[in-house]
């Protein structure tokens, strides 16, 4: 556990590098502040919609749904990959079997359409 | 002074200070080498007005990113988007607490390690909060109130999710070969194995440096801020202090790839070949060189690269970027996982 400690206190610091960092920008930056200039940048054409409103296409969802899956799989593999020695055989033919039926829904999904973006 | 304290408090903190120190007059001083070599690459000088050469030139960026204005975009979302950049920042140097720069040294009696902590599960550790910096990367696009923003946000986070997984199967190879997921551990398996795992692992090698590019959004993947279509990505509306941030975690971020780079494949701090050529390197002329430059080195021309790449290659589509990594990637990743699980197999078992 005492390895743990310096991380935590490291992190403390990184944490509050930004904190200074912006403390100290915001005493000593110039400001003149301007209603021009508070509006979204869109190209000097006038924005009549709210940015949170804009849709988008629904692949990203696909995209994060698939990432969660194949994540998932991903975290499996560590042990395995750490404890590979004492598994010897039996664990290598365990763990390709698993791939096996990960590698079919891979292929269920391409097929499917899922990986196609357009 | 009585030992504990020294041991557990003195010499961490020192470690700290010295670490921030220097990660970020890398990072500062990696922005100037980025322009200054992209420049001669492109038949300019780069900037050379700022102190001999240029070499202030990162200290003047500084001072301007500093006292600039700082503009919220109305209608944004103010608190999520004055967190955004701190959550990108953040991340990015905690990594460095992981990364074995060296090996253990002596001074005056006590045994100096020139790392933070070597935890048994660094590259977890390094995964794990690698992942925290595409949530400051995607509130920052949203919460701008920005059509560009968005667009650049949500293309990132497609990104380096899409390309997080065929990075994980290329850290597996390497697992699979040092069988420890400890910085320290991964390189001492090498030193034992007698060389780099860059050689029996050249595949995942390959695919882990591609990921890496695009997990940074780096040439030739910086599709989420592609200017000709997205003026600057998810930092459109950025300016100041807080842009400053994103741009430092950016350099920081390249940095902990390539240092990740150099651990797993490519001997961390040992030279190359360290038992084939031990003779060599035990030589008079060769032995003063400590670890830590070879580390640097090492590193220093992975960055070099990301520069190299970005002076040289024009941009993927983004349909384009997508197949690369879910229909050529992920499938040679995990095959690289099966060929590199039976060579081990085979080879020890």
């Amino acid at each position: 556990m005492e390895h743990y400690v310096p991380i935590l206190v490291y992190a403390l610091v990184a944490i509050s590098f930004p904190i200074i960092a912006l403390l100290m920008a915001k005493v000593v930056r110039a400001g003149s502040p301007d209603p021009v200039k508070a509006e979204p940048y869109e190209c000097g054409v006038k924005t009549n919609t709210v940015a949170f409103d804009t849709r988008f296409s629904i692949r990203y969802y696909l995209i994060a749904v698939l990432f969660v899956i194949f994540d998932v799989e991903t975290i499996f593999l560590f042990p395995w990959a750490v404890s590979f020695d004492r598994l010897a055989l039996f664990g290598f033919i365990e763990m390709m079997v698993f791939l096996a039926i990960l590698l079919v829904g891979y292929v269920y999904a391409w097929r499917r359409g899922a990986l196609e973006w357009a | 002074m009585p030992e504990p304290i020294l041991q557990l408090l003195l010499i961490p903190l020192v470690k700290i200070v010295v670490l921030l120190v220097v990660v970020l007059l890398i990072v500062a001083y990696l922005t100037y080498a980025e322009r200054k070599i992209l420049g001669y690459m492109q038949v300019r000088l780069g900037p050379n007005r700022v102190g001999p050469k240029g070499w202030l030139q990162p200290v003047a960026d500084g001072l301007k990113l500093l006292v600039k204005e700082d503009l919220v975009p109305g209608g944004a979302e103010k608190l999520v988007f004055i967190i955004a950049p701190a959550i990108v920042m953040v991340p990015a140097l905690v990594m460095f607490a992981v990364i074995p720069f060296g090996e253990p040294f002596e001074v005056a009696g006590m045994t100096i390690t020139p790392y933070l902590a070597d935890i048994n599960i660094a590259l977890l550790f390094i995964l794990g909060v690698s992942s925290v910096g595409v949530f400051g990367i995607m509130l920052g696009g949203w919460s701008s109130n920005n059509k560009f923003s968005l667009m650049g946000g949500l293309r990132s986070a497609a990104q380096m999710v899409s390309y997080e997984i065929p990075m994980g199967f290329a850290i597996i190879s390497a697992v699979l070969m040092a069988g420890t997921l400890s910085m320290v551990g991964i390189v001492e398996a090498q030193r034992t194995a007698g060389w780099w795992f860059v050689f029996p692992g050249i595949l995942g090698f390959g695919i882990y440096w591609i990921c890496g590019i695009a997990e940074t959004n780096r040439n030739p993947f910086d599709l989420p801020e592609a200017e000709a279509e997205l003026v600057a990505g998810f930092h459109t509306e950025y300016s100041g202090m807080k842009f400053a941030l994103f741009y430092l975690a950016e350099y920081a971020n390249m940095m902990i790839v390539s240092a990740m780079a150099v651990v797993m494949f490519l001997g961390g701090w040992l030279p190359p070949f360290p038992n084939l050529l031990a003779g060599l390197w035990a030589s008079p002329a060769l032995a003063w060189i400590p670890g830590v430059i070879w580390f640097l080195a090492k590193m220093s021309f992975f960055l070099f690269c990301y520069i190299w790449f970005r002076g040289t290659f024009p941009r993927y589509r983004f349909d384009q970027l997508m197949a690369v990594g879910w229909k050529w990637l992920l499938p040679l990743s995990l095959a690289n996982v099966m060929l590199v699980g039976l060579g081990v197999l085979l080879l020890k078992g």
